[in-house]
């Protein structure tokens, strides 16, 4: 049976809340996972460990977050970034790459060091939601 | 001094679950560190007990090629104090392995009484860190720490694992 996104909110809440340790109230959709919930490079992985537990899925590598070291290789690469700047074709090869992401959050300013904030709690919601729902 | 924070394994659960048992003893300098006149065992020093447990198991089934660094503390509960004389029982199970790494759960105990709950999460650092690079040789997995399961399994007292650990041969079969 599929489930509903209001069920998936609920659950993804519950396993962010285990693993950055916050309370489930600070836990809105679009709060970012670093910037606001304060989840640091090792809390990517447990997120993806408990999710896995959490849905019963499997995650590939780089599917929910991306693999740091293809994501360093698409960062130097001209035709996805200039002057720090993400090009409207590296917009395009994210959107690609994780098409959970809210690419429209950055659109305005898609300044590299701003990428951090394209995962948000809707983005894990929509990734889990195109799993189970599959 | 070494920094080994277990005695022995006394159950050794290949890729799954690992016992190992730490005695402590009032000739150990840091526990008298704490309070004057009442020596315990600092938490810290439980919590890298069961670490060194859940980490040689994690290491063990990545047959000790990566360098398997804690993480991550998601979890530590105490239940009750240390004290000289106390036979800790780390029991560790590994709860998710990947590539990137591993996450791990377990429990202590003295005398059959629950004294923690841990949860870590390990990195496989030479995957996660993009950029960085560590020296070739693997730097976590020395030979104190190797030499904890070759004894373990050369006791004798306990069955030694069936099979091989993933991937091959492991550093500690001896």
């Amino acid at each position: 049976m599929p489930m509903t996104r209001d069920e998936i909110f609920s659950k993804v809440k519950s396993v962010l809340a285990d693993a950055l340790g916050v309370d489930e109230e600070e836990i809105k959709p679009s709060a970012t996972l670093s910037g606001d919930l304060g989840a640091e490079s090792i809390d990517y992985l447990d997120i993806v460990f408990r999710i896995e537990k959490a849905f019963n899925i499997k995650i590939p590598k780089g599917e929910l977050f991306p693999d740091p070291q293809a994501m360093q290789g698409l960062l130097k690469d001209p035709r996805y970034v200039q002057n720090n700047k993400v090009t409207a074709q590296g917009l395009e090869e994210l959107k690609r790459l994780m098409p959970h992401l809210d690419l429209a959050a950055v659109g305005e300013d898609p300044d590299i060091s701003k990428m951090t904030n394209l995962f948000t709690v809707n983005a894990v919601v929509n990734y889990v939601e195109s799993k189970v729902n599959a | 001094m070494r920094w080994l924070w277990i005695d022995r394994f006394t159950e050794f659960v290949p890729r799954c679950s690992a016992t190992a048992v730490k005695n402590v003893t009032l000739a150990e300098e840091h526990l008298h560190d704490l309070y004057p006149d009442f020596p315990v065992f600092p938490h810290s020093l439980i919590i890298e007990g069961m670490a060194q447990t859940a980490g040689i198991l994690v290491g063990e089934a990545g047959a000790f090629r990566e360098k398997v660094i804690l993480a991550k503390i998601t979890r530590a509960t105490f239940h009750r104090l240390v004290r000289p004389g106390d036979v800790l029982e780390y029991h560790a199970r590994i709860d998710r392995f990947s590539e990137q790494g591993a996450s791990a759960s377990g429990t202590v105990k003295a005398a059959g009484e629950l004294v923690a709950e841990i949860e870590l999460v390990f990195s496989h650092i030479d995957r996660n860190m993009a950029g960085m690079r560590f020296p070739e040789h693997n730097f976590v997995f020395s030979e104190q720490f190797t030499d904890l399961l070759r004894g373990f399994r050369t006791a004798g007292s306990v069955p030694l694992p069936e099979s091989p650990p993933a991937g091959g041969t492991a550093a500690a079969e001896g």
